[in-house]
């Protein structure tokens, strides 16, 4: 920290002639721990500060800024990961507490030409408008569905109870559910379609 | 002409990248060398700065700069007013105060920001903000509307004579006579009170000043980045040229990104310019109810004039807006209430009087629905009150007011938000009443269900409500669209986007002019870069006003493909037809031409072209229409209340919607259902609590509810389509109308749940525990 730099911000010189510390020096980063956890099945190994949240682990350290923060208390459920394969509020956790564990993010799931079964119904569906709830709705949904492959309306409904979604008054999300797990068992388990829960009577024209 | 691609639920271009995480929000930026601020809000609502010391925090190891007011020394300003002063016609008075950037002598909200900490990390800042010393005089503070209009109040701002922020007078015939003529004069007082727009994404600002290139680049989660980029250049010295202002992907707006500017706003591009370095800020939740802008506080005092038959003779409503602790959103919102009080009615006698109220809260500019909804909320319940009164069916009594089809243009005789005259262009009300009273299954609920149920102990009860929203106000919007050498479209408008589709309804309307795939049209929103001409995203306005700019254009660059492709395939241009790409001749589609080789063949690399001819397949055009287009319509609803603990359930939910042309079927009801969503928000679990020193009790999302999954119900639609003909789409705007009518919903379904206890509702929101208090009052006076 420079120490003219009270004196500079009153007399308004030109930004060039004050030495910045460097970029996230040593010098703030006052006690650090070494954890290594799995992140989309790619292993780092990293300091961080005991405080620093997952949330912001995963979006600013490790650059996965798919992850999205609302609300930093754990009710909006937009920063949900699958922790060991649980949905966890990243929010919520240290960064710390992750050493040794295993993370899946919204980017570990599929890339736009590729996307899993469950993203393609979310578009076909309309199950998207703003988007920044949607990675942790995926997340949440991934566990339930291996759990419950054939849920109906209220299970979804309530898979989905602790996620907020502010645009879409979450029916095109409850359609886009139905249709992935109609797709989900007729690729997995090579089901015909007419076993498969029919669709809300005014899904899709 | 049939449609290829306008009307057709095609699905959206921008979801891949949205559901797989690579979609780019404001808080995704990340800059070598950038440094994160954080802010020390007041505690208090209402208190004088005395002084404050922030040499620990500037000591503290990370920490870059702080600022206070004096810090800023002549850049200290207060934010410019967001829309015109009202016309100065007779009986307006308008005392604009606006935010401030820091506070400087005197605390008038509680949340608003005193200093700002720029360090090396978002925790560090943090850290700081607390290492501030701050002396603050408590004063004593004003939260009810009306005790701040009375005499001994404490005043918001002291060099006014009271805390009137406005006072503005619209009449319509002669109220007063008809008064006196009336078989039935309604009179009610009817409460309404706050809510937050509370989208998934809270505000941020990353700004980045190159001194080397002379460049200020701002990615801000604004509604509106042409004006935000405007007003940044002005207030830094800069020319607009110098100024970037981006507003990538949104986490939804609502409304309250389109205030500007937020003291925030104008902070971070002005320290990064100081420092020359990138600079963030993202708003945390907590932040979020206290420093972003909230909604809908009003007292109206209404009368409702009406003959034995049910017919409305005129209206009276004199009523309190709470603006807050500033006004910088003009009279936008009483505005819009005053022209929405009357509904979808034929009311030709009308009295409305605006007072404008500062007080100790954060400011209030609009949110989804931006006044309306309080304005229908008066309408439905005095023609329900009436409808009992008089005993006549509320279906009926709806159908007795409407304005009839052949009024249209109907004018009303006053000014809208816009301060110009509230015309509704265009409307067939009654078959959409209709649609929804069949869809709900109306006469056979009342005729055999309720009864059945009601029978079984059940508290059942339906409801139906119209409504109209004025929308797709002016002043106008631009686009402008390149056919690029490898035949896809490029198209760039102003207005911002927040999860509406406009990548793909917008491309709609360009591929239905140029016969080109819509995967193959690439739509920028939000970048003024690209382009700077136009206002922002609000007052539903998207499908109207920058949707026909996107047509204007289309039809535009039509022409020009047209004329070149006739002189290179010898055909005239009434026989040259576009379709998957190509021009081509319509009964030979061997003589054919790419649009990819035309664009290359508009911007040749040599020879001569003829003086006067433009490059390239390219044009800009812009709309702006004479006036809004107003929508219509009719929700429905059957619900039943659980007796035991006041919780509601929806068993079934219609809306029957006439938004002129619709674009895409799936993207409308998209709207529709979240409007809805956030309609039963407001109707019976979201309300701001503020205490009477103006704290307010339930900042966070723990205690301030917003519905889920489980609330919300399955919503049934159905669209009729009367086209504008104020635009060449006829299209209305949509985005605002699923939110307006539910509080008014609400209110006829849980008194016609509830029989036995003869309520009358009027006040919003309500709320389990609400609803319990009034049953006990009426089964004390019982």
């Amino acid at each position: 920290m420079p120490e003219d730099l009270d004196d500079w911000i009153t007399s308004n010189n030109t930004p060039t002639s004050i030495h910045y510390p460097p970029f996230n020096s040593e010098m703030s980063m006052s006690h650090t721990i070494e954890i290594a956890l799995t992140v989309n099945k790619i292993h780092y190994e990293r300091r961080v500060e005991p405080r620093m949240l997952l949330s912001d682990f995963l979006r600013h350290e490790l650059g996965l800024t798919g992850t999205h923060v609302g609300c930093e208390h754990g009710v909006c459920g937009a920063c949900t990961i699958l922790f060991d394969g649980q949905p966890v509020r990243s929010c919520l956790m240290f960064a710390v507490q992750a050493d040794g564990h295993e993370i899946l993010s919204i980017e570990g799931l599929g890339t736009p030409d590729n996307l899993h079964p469950l993203q393609q119904s979310f578009i076909e569906a309309h199950g998207v408008q703003c988007g920044f709830c949607t990675s942790g709705i995926i997340l949440t949904l991934i566990p339930f569905l291996e759990g419950n492959p054939h849920p109906d309306e209220q299970e979804i409904r309530h898979a989905i109870s602790g996620n907020i979604c502010r645009c879409t008054g979450y029916q095109h999300i409850v359609d886009a559910v139905m249709l992935a797990a109609e797709k989900i068992s007729v690729t997995q388990n090579g089901r015909i379609l007419s076993e498969a829960k029919d669709l809300p009577p005014n899904y899709g024209s | 002409m049939t449609k290829k691609y306008i009307g057709k639920r095609i699905l959206r271009n921008e979801d891949p990248r949205l559901l797989t995480g690579q979609a780019l929000f404001v808080d995704d930026i990340n800059i070598p060398g950038m440094y994160h601020a954080a802010f020390l809000r007041s505690d208090y609502a209402h208190a004088r700065l005395k002084s404050i010391d922030v040499s620990a925090a500037r000591k503290r190891p990370g920490v870059i700069a702080v600022y206070t007011a004096e810090d800023m020394g002549d850049d200290w300003k207060p934010g410019p007013p967001l829309v015109s002063p009202p016309p100065t016609v007779k009986d307006v008075i308008f005392f604009s105060r606006t935010q401030v950037p820091l506070v400087k002598d005197k605390v008038r909200h509680a949340g608003e920001p005193i200093a700002v900490v720029i360090a090396e990390s978002r925790y560090i800042a943090e850290d700081a903000v607390e290492d501030i010393v701050v002396d603050l005089e408590p004063l004593k503070a004003v939260a009810d509307l009306e005790k701040a209009l009375r005499a001994d109040s404490v005043l918001v701002h002291d060099d006014l004579e009271s805390n009137l922020a406005a006072h503005m007078v619209q009449v319509k015939g002669d109220y007063r006579r008809v008064r006196d003529e009336a078989d039935l004069v309604i009179k009610r007082r009817i409460v309404i009170d706050r809510g937050a727009a509370a989208a998934m994404e809270n505000r941020g600002i990353v700004a980045n000043w190159d001194a080397k290139s002379q460049q200020l680049t701002v990615w801000d989660t604004t509604q509106a980045p042409i004006p935000i980029r405007n007003g940044l250049a002005s207030r830094l010295g800069l020319s607009a040229h110098q100024v970037r202002v981006i507003a990538p992907f949104l986490g939804g707006g609502f409304g309250p990104k389109m205030m500007m500017f937020y003291p925030e706003e104008m902070l971070i591009p002005w320290i990064a310019v100081k420092l020359a370095r990138p600079i963030k800020w993202i708003e945390d939740r907590r932040e979020n109810f206290y420093a972003t802008t909230q909604e809908r506080e009003q007292i109206h005092e209404v009368e409702m004039a009406l003959t034995r038959d049910g017919r409305i003779l005129g209206m009276s409503d004199i009523f309190l807006h709470d603006t807050g602790a500033y006004d910088p959103y003009g009279l936008t919102i009483p505005l819009n209430t005053q022209n929405h009080t009357m509904g979808p009615y034929d009311v030709a006698n009308y009295y409305s009087e605006i007072k404008v109220v500062f007080t100790n809260k954060i400011i209030t500019t609009p949110i989804r629905g931006a006044g309306r909804p309080q304005g229908i909320y008066i309408a439905e319940r005095l023609l329900d009150i009436a409808a009992k009164e008089l005993g006549i069916d509320p279906i009926e009594i709806r159908k007795r007011n409407y304005i009839p089809p052949d009024a249209f243009p109907y004018e009303h005789g006053i000014i809208d938000q816009a301060f110009s005259p509230l015309i509704l262009d265009s409307g067939n009300y009654q078959p959409v009443l209709e649609k929804a009273a069949t869809l709900i299954g109306y006469d056979e609920f009342i005729r055999e269900e309720q009864p059945r149920l009601r029978a079984a102990g059940r508290h059942v009860g339906i409801s139906i409500v119209s409504f109209i929203e004025t929308t797709g106000v002016g002043p106008y919007e631009g686009a402008r669209i390149t056919v690029e050498a490898d035949g896809k479209i490029s198209v760039a408008t102003g207005v911002g986007t927040q999860g509406q589709g406009h990548f793909t309804s917008f491309a709609q309307v360009v591929a239905e002019q140029l016969g080109v795939d819509v995967r193959d049209v690439h739509l920028v929103t939000g970048d003024t870069a690209e382009f700077h001409w136009g206002t922002g995203t609000f007052a539903s306005r998207g499908a109207v006003v920058a949707g026909n700019a996107i047509h204007a254009s289309a039809v535009a660059v039509r022409g020009k493909i047209l004329k070149l492709a006739s002189e290179i395939l010898k055909a005239p241009e009434d026989e040259l037809e576009l379709e998957g790409g190509q021009v081509r001749v319509a009964d030979i589609p061997q003589m054919s031409i790419s649009l990819g080789e035309l664009a290359s063949r508009a911007n040749p690399l040599r020879g001569a072209v003829e003086p006067g001819t433009e490059p390239g397949l390219e044009a800009t055009a812009y709309f702006g229409p004479k006036y809004g287009a107003t929508a219509f319509g009719t929700h429905a609803m059957i619900l039943e209340v659980d007796p035991e603990t006041m919780m509601v359930e929806i068993k079934r939910y219609v809306v029957v919607e006439d938004c002129g042309t619709v674009i895409n079927p799936l993207i409308l009801e998209g709207q529709i259902h979240g409007g809805v969503a956030m309609g039963i928000g407001n109707a019976y679990y979201e309300k701001l609590v503020y205490d009477e020193n103006a704290q307010l009790l339930n900042a966070s999302l723990m205690d301030y509810i917003i519905p889920t999954a489980t609330e919300v119900p399955r919503i049934v639609v159905g669209h009729q389509e009367t086209p504008s003909p104020l635009n060449p789409l006829g299209t209305k705007g949509a985005g605002e109308a699923g939110t307006i009518p539910v509080p008014a919903l609400f209110a006829q379904a849980l008194e016609n749940a509830l029989p036995e206890y003869n309520l009358e509702i009027l006040e919003t929101p309500l709320s389990p525990n609400r609803l319990f208090e009034l049953l006990k009052e009426k089964e004390i006076s019982r």
